[in-house]
């Protein structure tokens, strides 16, 4: 068990090393091909999105062949957990964007706590955000890994690690209702994942991948400023505790191409048998 | 979590109508954006900052180097004039062939989005006109790009 942490230790800070030195030859100006907000914000699973849902997009603002990054430090504070998440991405032109995501989930009542790796890659297959008449549609892929076991064992979970694919589509309509710019998109994930793979994944109830429905619905009061809600439906695989979907309302700011700041009111239901956990997610994107 | 279901089915009415509302009579609303961009003048008063923005970016001003700018700011003129719904004609060439033979990226047209923002934010036109204007353009890139 030790020898394994270590090894995921080295995993990841291998894999955040590749990403940092990645960041550091990405020309601060070769990535600023895209409009403004079109790389979202970064999702809790480190892929670009909103909040809780991976998005069709790609990460930061890089185009054609402009290869860029972002990091991002993110906090979501419910009444009895605290998620913490710090997360990189890597991005290539507006087709392809490689992501990690360390996960710290804390029981506060408890005083102990959960821990996720996540590594993620979306590819654009098709269509675009603005142009066009076919919606940006791209396919990801994430893998995700328990560094603590303990607890999501202890409650029933089948397994440490687990695989998960999505296809996400989304579109941006750049003078919708209001005359304003509206974003929408959806996302269908294969899944076993027990509180996104916090508590490990499958359970006695369930233990094969299931499908399930993201979306997400955003309003730009103008091109840097836009409110939205958002959306995650989630599997039920533990009978020791109901698991429920997730929404939240955000709000995102793009001051520039340079940094995202997000601040949302998440609702994550029942989570281990603690009831209405509400509260709020904050989030802080740089980009290169 | 029922108020927020709550709130994404009333964004969704909200919208439904307002879509019904922008339906109901194009060319009014197209020729308020003319009044909106400040008419004849105001346009190409707007066209000149345009080609200024794109003077000062590195990026695309080399595609503007050696060519006939006086014509260029009239066709442009003329076409957003007509585009807004204001009584101008164009009598430029078509998209395809003024911009074939330049290989044009998504990062140019981008580029030049993003000048058009800014000469329209320093006119002080509202973010509804400036979006309904972006809207017909957009359907351009296609013309524009890539040739
Ligand atoms: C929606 C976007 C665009 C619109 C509406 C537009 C419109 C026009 C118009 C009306 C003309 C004049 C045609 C004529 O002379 O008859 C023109 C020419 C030209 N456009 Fe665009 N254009 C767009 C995008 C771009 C982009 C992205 C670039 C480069 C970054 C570009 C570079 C040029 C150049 C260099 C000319 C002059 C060609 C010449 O005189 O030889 N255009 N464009």
């Amino acid at each position: 068990m030790d020898g394994q942490i270590q090894i995921g230790m080295r995993l990841w800070l291998g894999v955040v090393g590749v990403a940092a030195s990645l960041l550091l030859l990405a020309p601060a100006e070769a990535a600023s091909g895209r409009l403004l907000a079109t790389g979202g914000a970064t999702s809790i699973e480190g892929a670009a999105g909103g909040g809780l849902v991976p998005w069709a997009v790609i990460s930061g603002y890089t185009e054609d062949d402009q290869f860029g990054g972002t990091v991002t430090l993110s906090r979501a504070q419910v009444d009895d957990y605290r998620l913490d998440v710090t997360a990189a991405a890597f991005s290539y032109g507006n087709r392809f964007e490689f992501s990690v995501a360390q996960q710290m989930f804390t029981l506060e009542n408890l005083g102990a706590e959960l821990r996720q790796q996540v590594i993620g890659a979306k590819y654009k297959v098709a269509g675009d955000l603005i142009y066009g008449n076919i919606p940006q549609i791209s396919v990801g892929g994430m893998y995700k890994r328990n560094t603590r076991y303990d607890l999501p064992q202890a409650v029933g979970s089948e397994r440490d690690s687990d695989w998960e694919a999505y296809v996400a589509v989304s579109r941006a309509w750049l003078a919708g209702p209001f005359d304003r710019t509206w974003l929408a998109n959806a996302t269908i994930r294969s899944t076993r994942a027990n509180q996104t793979g916090l508590l490990g994944y499958g359970g006695d109830l369930n233990d094969s991948h299931e499908l399930q429905l993201e979306a997400a619905l955003g309003m730009f009061l103008h091109r840097s400023l836009a409110v939205g809600v958002e959306y995650r439906q989630k599997p039920d695989n533990l009978s020791f505790a109901r698991e429920q979907d997730w929404m939240s309302a955000f709000v995102a700011w793009f001051p520039s191409k340079h940094v995202a700041l997000v601040g949302a009111y998440v609702d994550l239901g029942e989570i281990a048998g603690a009831r209405n956990q509400t509260g709020y997610y904050l989030s802080l994107q740089a980009s290169f | 979590m029922t108020s927020l279901l709550k709130l994404t089915s009333t964004m969704l009415v909200v919208s439904a109508m307002a879509m019904t509302l922008v339906a109901v009579s194009p060319s009014a609303r197209a020729n308020s954006l003319y009044h909106d961009l400040g008419e004849r003048e105001g346009i190409e008063i707007l066209m000149e900052d345009l080609l200024l923005y794109v003077a000062e970016d590195k990026r695309i001003n080399h595609h503007f180097v050696d060519i006939d700018i006086l014509r260029l700011h009239e066709k442009l003129s003329e076409q957003i004039c007509e585009l807004a719904g204001g009584p101008c004609v164009y009598t430029g060439d078509d998209m395809v062939t003024s911009h074939t033979g330049m290989d044009l990226t998504n990062t140019d047209f981008n580029a030049l989005v993003e000048a058009l923002q800014k000469a329209m934010d320093d006119r002080n036109i509202s973010v509804g006109a400036q979006n309904r204007l972006l809207a017909l353009l957009a359907p351009m890139h296609g013309d524009i790009v890539g040739r």
